[in-house]
């Protein structure tokens, strides 16, 4: 996932006149002319490498697609081993984002007040300990999670879906028929978990980041902790925040083995969350590929490259966000 | 230089030192491992195998389905020959690729052929094509986590609809009548079916095909395709999933009904529903008609067969090997090795895994084209 740029990327600093002069002067001495170089040929190299993977998904796509007896947005099936082969993404695009934005809706609230826990209410010897646990936590592999969720979580959500179809099952989407829960709504429990460390470790260096003169100056206006967080920290914090949510819907997006390991998948797009079916397309490749044939691994590209897509709308829609709201965090204070 | 000379024998006495354990602990293990196996058949069997000239790495890919099969085969010969035996395990087809590719002189497959890929084959079989080699049966159990019942019996069309869905209740009628005796609980019915392709799949289908047509009205193939129930990957995905949630049903290979997973007899018009058995899936098999021409040995299964004691649910695991044109650097080691999985002692060995031995007159033919391979 490409979405590291956009936390990485360090506000484009203004140079000041007289730097502007030193800059243009020096760039006629020799070290500086080898780091332009390199530092351009690297971001070339990026486009390149970007380029080279679109069209190799583009080119053996359009061979599977052109073969395809099904409408590949539309088919509810994937068949590739019958003659003519059928198959689609509709399931695979509804199943990914629905369950990430399930894991979204659990972990950005999580994530956001574990920082502000860590940030402004902890107390100091508490952070470390803290901050080391949520980073083991993005250590451990995503197997392992797929094992813990098949082993421990599975079984042990039957009462909260049990509770959610008492209560909420006449909305339909709550309904349950008893059936094992490995559904989407487990598959983003799962997924929330395994995004919490890296929306929770942006979030706080963000945090961080708040000019002490605002909070200050609000504490001196008289304002509760509360109200300094939601006046001075949020603000500021906002674009950043939303930076480590999109690092976090990329690796939900894309997460495969997690998801392959708990879901009992089908291709069939169940209105009930808690009902077992459903798919991602990270899912859908891993356990289709082993067994596929040559045409089959090339319908499992083209349905990579919608992924691909979707991953590059998602990345442009956060851009777009947080360049509305650049002007009015505090970073450019 | 004095120092030198010090090290020097330093490191002379630790070889003395290491070597002397190693010939301890070689000795110390060659006698254990003739006890473990004293009398069993496993003992005599490297001393039957005839190496002839093989020696080298043979790297092999292909079906998952038979991987614990090879393993064994591979533990036995390579003690007698001085042949590295890498089988992958990548499924049939990577296994198919690799071996169309010329990347591996022999692949494992659960389904023959298809004529394109004998097609692709000639190109790497110099003056040659691939051909299929049956050499090892499974049969696929149908297994089932229902509480009080402990002799299920279901036939074809019942097991269908179970599978489609339009058997959803533990207590139906059609499973009544096939288990009269039987306490069926009021319990829903949770069916569970491979979530990756798979040859288990394939085969599964191909019975419910051939003997309820009517009930189960899909193509087939490697993907599940019929709609409804539940899915895990891979037969021990399925198999966990069966042990652990109450009134579940699924199929996979025999192998991974162990612990404590109740398997369930197949009403096939015989006198008395059979039992997922290794036995009686060989007798199933001796049922197959042999369609390949020429070399090629690929079965007909005949799923529909009311033999006594015969359990139709089977697979089939092919080796693929070219008939001509090996590539002469790995023909020795190949030849020897399927000699020996098709010799008595080879099909010995799969029974004890829980695969099935091919009947008499069918490896009596891949024994013969065996040798015959150049």
């Amino acid at each position: 996932m490409d979405t590291t740029q956009i936390a990485d990327a360090p506000p484009p600093a203004q140079p000041s006149a007289p730097e502007q002069k030193r800059a243009a002067r020096g760039a006629t001495r020799p070290g500086d002319r080898i780091f332009l170089g390199l530092s351009r040929g690297s971001g070339i190299l990026l486009l390149v490498i970007m380029a080279a993977i679109a069209g190799f998904l583009t080119y053996r796509a359009v061979l599977a697609i052109s073969e395809d007896d099904g409408n590949f947005l539309t088919t509810f099936e994937w068949n590739t081993g019958v003659n003519p082969p059928v198959f689609g993404i509709a399931v695979l695009a509804y199943g990914t984002i629905v369950s990430s934005v399930i894991a979204m809706i659990i972990a950005v609230p999580i994530s956001v007040a574990i920082a502000l826990f860590l940030t402004h209410y902890a107390p100091r010897r508490l952070r470390g300990p803290i901050a080391y646990v949520i980073d083991l936590l993005a250590a451990v592999p995503s197997i392992v999670y797929g094992l813990w969720g098949a082993l421990v979580l599975v079984p042990h959500m039957s009462g909260l879906f049990g509770w959610l179809n008492d209560y909420l099952g006449w909305t339909g989407i709550f309904s349950w028929q008893g059936g094992a829960a490995r559904s989407m709504l487990t598959v983003g429990i799962l997924l929330a978990i395994m995004i919490l460390p890296i929306i929770t470790n942006v979030s706080r260096e963000v945090f961080r980041q708040v000019p002490q003169m605002h909070e200050e100056a609000a504490l001196a206006l008289g304002a509760t902790r509360w109200e300094v967080i939601r006046m001075a920290v949020i603000p500021f914090g906002r674009s950043g925040v939303i930076s480590a949510s999109m690092l976090g819907l990329g690796r939900a997006l894309g997460e495969t083995m997690a998801v392959a390991t708990v879901l009992s998948p089908d291709f069939l797009i169940h209105t009930s969350l808690l009902d077992p079916g459903g798919g991602t397309f990270a899912q859908n490749i891993a356990s289709k590929f082993s067994e596929a044939t040559e045409f089959g691994r090339d319908a499992l590209i083209a349905s990579g490259l919608v992924l691909f897509v979707i991953t590059l709308l998602v990345n442009g829609a956060a851009r777009a966000i947080i360049a509305r709201r650049k002007e009015y965090s505090g970073a450019n204070a | 230089m004095k120092l030198q000379r010090m090290n020097r024998r330093a490191l002379a006495l630790g070889a003395l030192a290491v070597s002397g354990a190693l010939a301890l602990t070689a000795c110390g293990s060659d006698e254990t491992g003739g006890n473990g196996n004293g009398g069993g058949s496993s003992n005599a069997a490297p001393s039957n195998v005839k190496c002839d000239d093989a020696s080298g790495q043979v790297l092999a890919d292909g079906s998952s389905a038979q991987k614990n099969a090879v393993d064994a085969w591979v533990k036995q010969f390579s003690a007698a020959c001085k042949v590295e035996i890498n089988y992958k395990a990548g499924g049939s087809g990577a296994g198919v690729t690799a071996f169309t590719q010329g990347q591996v002189p022999w692949a494992g497959s659960d389904s023959a052929l298809k004529p394109e890929e004998v097609a692709a084959s000639k190109k790497i079989c110099k003056g040659g094509q691939g051909i299929d080699l049956p050499m090892v049966g499974g049969p696929i159990a149908v297994g089932y986590n229902v509480p009080g019942v402990d002799n299920l019996v279901l036939d074809a069309p019942t097991i269908a609809k179970i599978f489609d869905s339009k058997i959803t209740n533990w207590n139906d009628p059609a499973i009544a009548k096939l288990n009269p005796d039987a306490k069926l609980p009021n319990l829903k019915i949770q069916a569970f079916h491979r979530s990756d392709e798979s040859g288990t799949t394939d085969n599964f289908t191909k019975y419910l095909i051939a003997t309820a047509k009517k009930d189960f009205p899909y193509e087939g193939g490697k993907a599940w395709q019929a709609k409804g129930g539940q899915s895990a990957p891979q037969s021990s995905g399925v198999a966990a999933q069966v042990k652990q949630t109450s009134g579940a049903i699924g199929y996979f290979e025999l192998s991974y009904a162990k612990d404590g997973i109740k398997t369930v007899a197949i009403d096939t018009g015989a006198g008395k529903p059979v039992e997922a058995t290794v036995d009686n899936a060989t007798k199933a098999i001796a049922d197959a008609k042999i369609v390949g021409t020429g070399k090629d040995l690929s079965l007909d299964l005949n799923y529909a067969t009311k033999a006594e004691g015969a359990y139709p649910m089977v697979l089939v695991t092919y080796e693929i090997v070219c008939d001509k044109g090996n590539k002469a650097d790995t023909l020795p080691a190949v030849k020897a090795f399927l000699r020996y999985a098709a010799s008595e002692d080879g099909q010995k060995v799969l029974a004890e895994n829980d695969y099935a031995p091919m009947p008499d007159d069918i490896i009596a033919k891949v024994r013969t084209t065996v040798e015959s391979l150049s």
